[in-house]
């Protein structure tokens, strides 16, 4: 609902939103000027958890830096793993076994479907509907499980290694995860019987923060934002790496560019997700998981290289300049939510608070990934 | 043509446009091959005379990433916006790179489009001494994000560009870490 009458600047007041604040996740501050309860004008303000991993990038060797990429978006590490990894493999041409492959889609798309489980649990919690974040939870745990098993970290994981991966799967990792796509199959629908057909979170989202195709490329916003303003755009279909072409998945897209569309978009990649990861583990090749012949020191030939993934909240990219010796000359990281939280102020113009709550929780925030 | 739907066909145009814009740069000629085995070792030749050519260049995408790479002036990036965002292309990034050797600042600006695959690379060189470009928030808002970062890092002042206060960095840094003279 925007504001039905002009602005009354005279009674105007200044909000605090965050930097703690529970609906922020995590340490984002929204300076709000209020007219009763629409926004004027928000402006976010960044920067509390920056750690300037970039200049960490230029002051540690390529194979150091790896851990580093599995600590900006806690919620989707191995996708940061993984357009790394293959920025390097870019650079130095190393082919990665095909297995390797496998195991990094099937282990990317696993994170993916936590870190979607993560934002629904999150988003309906921002909306004040606390148990769904229980339910969330408890399928996330499977994941974590699983991953742990083969990466050994729960969360900010180091797996893969430039030419393939540091550890293979067992028989438990293939039956647990076969395992938990039935059981989140079942639950599935549970979730959207509970939730998605409320009428408390359709009153909510329906409707809400409604962003423009034009608003979405003007400020460069991606993932699963856009296709919700009806953009097919996914770098796993539009720019394909790694052995995504293999797979027959659908990219869910709607054209109604409200906070419902984005949640849909979302729920429904859940459900991709675990095609591509099925299709996986039905095709895996037998093999090695890491490329023969890896130089210990790494030195890619000079220039710049870039490589783009999609990341759960959207297009992420990082470009390297290498000057030919063993460190990254420059190493920038295009985080997707940085560009998707930058259409927060155009977009809440006018909004009622709690509205603009809803739309920030949609865009799927993680802070740390923002602030690099 | 409408930007929003427009459908980027044809690169050849797109290539030509920035062309237009991009710098004249001077390439050697043809570096002389080198003499074949068991052949006596040739006096060199007289080196020829370099090139000039526009620095707009089509690059492997399989290996680099990106499809084409063009250096401009610095007061021909808001020129070069308006033709990418004319193409409905978006703008991924900015940021910049620190060639302290040769005393300049570079702004990279990354370019992308929904369909078809197209990465477009905009660069220009500043003087390190006071580096200075004109923003391009006009033509993309979301610039203005990337923008100011690119400022807190490297301390390149985007002239015209609405407010350039720390985005990352705290609110009362005077330091540039990406600077490669700035000391951890």
């Amino acid at each position: 609902m925007s504001h039905p009458l002009p602005i009354n600047n005279q009674e105007s007041f200044v909000l605090n939103l965050g930097p703690q604040h529970p609906a922020t996740h995590g340490v984002l501050r929204v300076k709000l000027t209020m007219d009763g309860e629409y926004i004027m004008h928000a402006e976010p303000v960044l920067g509390y958890i920056h750690r300037m991993h970039e200049k960490m990038g230029e002051n540690r060797t390529w194979a150091q830096f790896m851990p580093n990429t599995g600590r900006m978006d806690y919620l989707s590490a191995l996708s940061f793993n993984h357009c790394y990894a293959a920025l390097v493999e870019k650079a130095m041409g190393i082919e990665v076994p095909e297995r390797a492959e496998y195991l990094r889609v099937i282990t990317v798309e696993l994170n993916r479907i936590s870190s979607h489980l993560v934002w629904f649990g999150a988003f309906i919690l921002d909306l004040g509907g606390f148990s769904p974040l229980l339910y969330a939870f408890d399928d996330r745990e499977h994941i974590l499980d699983l991953l742990e098993s083969v990466t050994g970290s729960r969360l900010t994981y180091c797996y893969f290694r430039f030419g393939g991966l540091y550890n293979d799967i067992d028989e438990n990792f293939v039956d647990g995860t076969r395992e938990f796509i039935k059981t989140m199959r079942e639950r599935l629908p549970m979730y959207h019987n509970l939730v998605t057909k409320n009428i408390i979170l359709i009153k909510r989202i329906k409707d809400i923060g409604p962003i423009s195709k034009e608003t979405i490329r003007k400020y460069g916003a991606t993932g699963p934002v856009a296709r919700g303003s009806g953009i097919d755009y996914d770098i796993r279909k539009n720019e394909p790496y790694s052995i995504y072409p293999e797979f027959d998945f659908d990219i869910p897209v709607y054209t109604e560019c409200d906070s419902m569309a984005r949640y849909m978009v979302r729920m429904d990649e859940i459900e991709q997700s675990m095609r591509i990861i099925e299709q996986a583990l039905d095709k895996l090749p037998e093999g090695p998981i890491m490329a023969p012949k890896v130089p210990k020191i790494l030195k890619p030939p000079k220039g710049d290289y870039y490589q783009a993934v999609e990341s759960a909240r959207g297009s992420l990219g990082m470009r390297a300049v290498s000057d030919g010796t063993n460190k990254a000359y420059r190493l920038k990281v295009r985080s997707p939510t940085f560009s998707n939280l930058s259409l927060f102020s155009e977009v809440s113009e006018g909004m009622l608070l709690p509205d603009a709550l809803a739309l920030m929780g949609s865009l799927d925030l993680v802070i740390p990934e923002i602030d690099r | 043509m409408n930007m929003v739907n427009g459908i980027f066909m044809d690169f050849n145009k797109l290539k030509e446009r920035l062309t237009a814009l991009a710098l004249i740069e001077e390439v050697p000629a043809t570096p002389p091959a080198a003499p074949a085995k068991g052949e006596e070792e040739q006096p060199p030749a007289e080196p020829a005379a370099p090139v000039s050519r526009p620095a707009a260049s089509e690059t492997d995408y399989p290996v680099r990433g990106f499809h084409l790479d063009v250096k401009v002036a610095a007061d021909s990036v808001v020129a070069a916006a308006t033709i990418l965002d004319e193409e409905g292309f978006f703008l991924e990034a900015v940021t910049g790179v620190d060639w302290i050797k040769d005393k300049e600042l570079e702004v990279v600006y990354d370019y992308t489009i929904w369909q078809p695959t197209c990465r477009v690379v905009i660069r220009t060189r500043l003087n390190r001494e006071a580096p200075e470009v004109p923003t391009i928030s006009e033509v993309c808002p979301g610039a203005n994000w990337h923008e100011r970062e690119t400022h807190d890092f490297f301390g390149i002042k985007f002239s015209g560009h609405p407010d350039l206060t720390p985005l990352l960095l705290p609110e009362d840094a005077d330091f540039h870490p990406l600077l490669k003279d700035f000391q951890v």
